[in-house]
């Protein structure tokens, strides 16, 4: 059916279908996905402070020992089963802060762990995150390659 | 004996000795907690993978069928089963410890049905005296397979529906000497494989209505069969908007449905306050819901006449990622009390 033009009958059944299916919450969603998103980014706001003000940390270089802190917790939230049921109620709220990063990575590395740590945790932890990666990566590479273009022309 | 195009008509009426069900936690805190034999209290029931879960799940309702119906697994002759994971090695792997001849089958959430069909068509041709078939399904062995990881932080949308952890297995036998009356077995309707062209695999159960309005009437074309023959039609998993689509669907090609007479599985098993968003599916959610909650209501005589349709979506996570639609297929059962 692939790539093939709707038939008569699956069109005429596709207005029925849009009908009665359920839509997203948008509203709703949006809502909250904006204040938990924001409370867990003003935690780990509260964090880099914490960095800051206690250790040798500078606003710079706080933000490593910050992101490392809050996948730490991402970690425990996902292996004591809560991180699941936020993201179902926080959606992107929760997808989106480097926590959703971490629990990505951690959720595939805990699943496959009954397939043993080579073929199991080791080749699917990134399963879900490997695009991200990727493509963050190389989206970094592309940005950089314009600014060394552009800087370079500049007579930089 | 065929009637019509696709359907059987069992003159020997084979009949249902005895079932046995088995759920998770999650089933223990639904709507229909008395119906099951056994709960296990987490999802790992002991073992260390949800597939090896998945395999006790099994063993266990074919152990608790047989212990019922007081029957050696000696004089059964057949096991006909499936599930929803990958070349349905739960149940072969069960079906290895359980040692009873077997035919494998997969027909994703209807499966429950396609293996009545099956064993009482065997039956009524004097195959065998007895089959124990049934279905099984592992919320975390599922979405695992189908989905994302199960602790993976995933928003579902109000489509989306949840995989039941359970298994429900009946042994059939032959109707002569009983005593008591049981339900038996008069028809099945094989369904053919439906299309409409979706491709959302949160949204099954609209993908699967007309599979089951497809099937309902075949079934009513080829035993000149309607609604008022029946006390109840119920469906395996369209949840709860697959089974108002399914009712326009069925008002559309002119067959009026009396709703309080047309309900889905899917609807039955969790309670409303369960966060199953539109209800229950996988192959367990008509397995343990027919053969535990629906032949008890009969026993009861609740219902003298059903039509159980078991619906399913022949959908794998590899033709979702190369964007295939998703095929779905309903078998269709009548189970009368004698």
């Amino acid at each position: 059916m692939n790539h093939q033009q709707k038939t008569y009958e699956q069109k005429a059944y596709e207005k029925i279908q849009k009908k009665h299916e359920a839509k997203r919450p948008l509203l709703r969603n949006c809502i909250v996905a904006f204040f938990v998103g924001g409370l867990i980014s003003m935690i780990g706001q509260g964090i880099t402070y914490f960095y800051i003000y206690f250790f040798n940390f500078t606003e710079k270089t706080a933000s490593n020992p910050t992101v490392a802190t809050m996948i730490f917790l991402s970690m425990l939230l996902t292996g004591f089963g809560v991180y699941d049921r936020l993201g179902q109620f926080a959606g992107a709220g929760s997808a989106v802060p480097v926590t959703g990063f971490g629990n990505a990575v951690i959720s595939a590395a805990i699943e496959h762990r009954s397939e043993g740590f080579v073929l199991g945790v080791g080749s699917n932890m990134f399963k879900l995150a490997g695009s991200v990666i990727l493509f963050g990566v190389f989206s970094a590479f592309v940005v950089a390659l314009i600014k060394t273009i552009f800087t370079g022309l500049g007579g930089g | 004996m065929l009637a019509g195009g696709q359907s059987w008509i069992f003159n020997r009426s084979p009949i249902i000795l005895s079932t046995g069900i088995v759920g998770g936690p999650f089933e223990r805190e639904g709507r229909i907690p008395e119906e099951f034999d056994y709960f296990y209290d987490d999802l790992w029931m002991g073992e260390d993978s949800y597939e090896k879960a998945h395999r006790k799940l099994i063993e266990e309702a074919v152990t608790i069928a047989l212990k019922k119906g007081n029957i050696q697994k000696e004089v059964v002759q057949f096991m006909i089963g499936g599930d929803l994971i990958n070349q349905i090695t739960p149940t072969n792997f069960a079906a290895r410890n359980i040692s009873i001849p077997y035919l494998g089958i997969f027909s994703a959430c209807s499966t429950s049905m396609e293996g009545l069909a099956i064993a009482a068509s065997i039956i009524n041709n004097d195959g065998a005296n007895y089959i124990i078939t049934g279905a099984a399904s592992h919320n975390a062995a599922a979405e695992r397979q189908y989905r994302y990881p199960t602790e993976y932080g995933a928003q579902k949308p109000p489509t989306a529906q949840w995989t039941v952890t359970g298994a429900g297995y009946a042994i059939i036998g032959k109707s002569n000497n009983q005593s008591k009356p049981r339900p038996k077995i008069t028809s099945a309707t094989i369904g053919k494989v439906v299309d409409m062209g979706l491709t959302d695999p949160f949204n099954m159960g609209q993908a699967m209505a007309p599979a089951a309005v497809d099937t309902i009437i075949a079934h009513f074309n080829d035993l000149g069969r309607d609604f008022d023959y029946y006390d109840l039609i119920i469906t395996g998993d369209l949840g709860k908007i697959g089974r108002t689509t399914a009712i326009e669907l069925l008002k559309e090609k002119g067959i009026p449905v009396a709703e309080n007479k047309f309900l889905d599985c899917g609807l039955i098993i969790y309670r409303e306050d369960q966060p199953v968003q539109a209800g229950a599916s996988g192959a367990a959610s008509s397995a343990t819901v027919i053969y535990g909650h629906i032949f008890n209501q009969m026993k009861k005589g609740v219902y003298t006449k059903v039509l159980s349709i078991a619906t399913g979506a022949l959908l794998s996570p590899m033709t979702f990622q190369q964007k295939e639609t998703i095929p779905c297929i309903a078998h269709a059962v009548s189970i009368e009390m004698e």
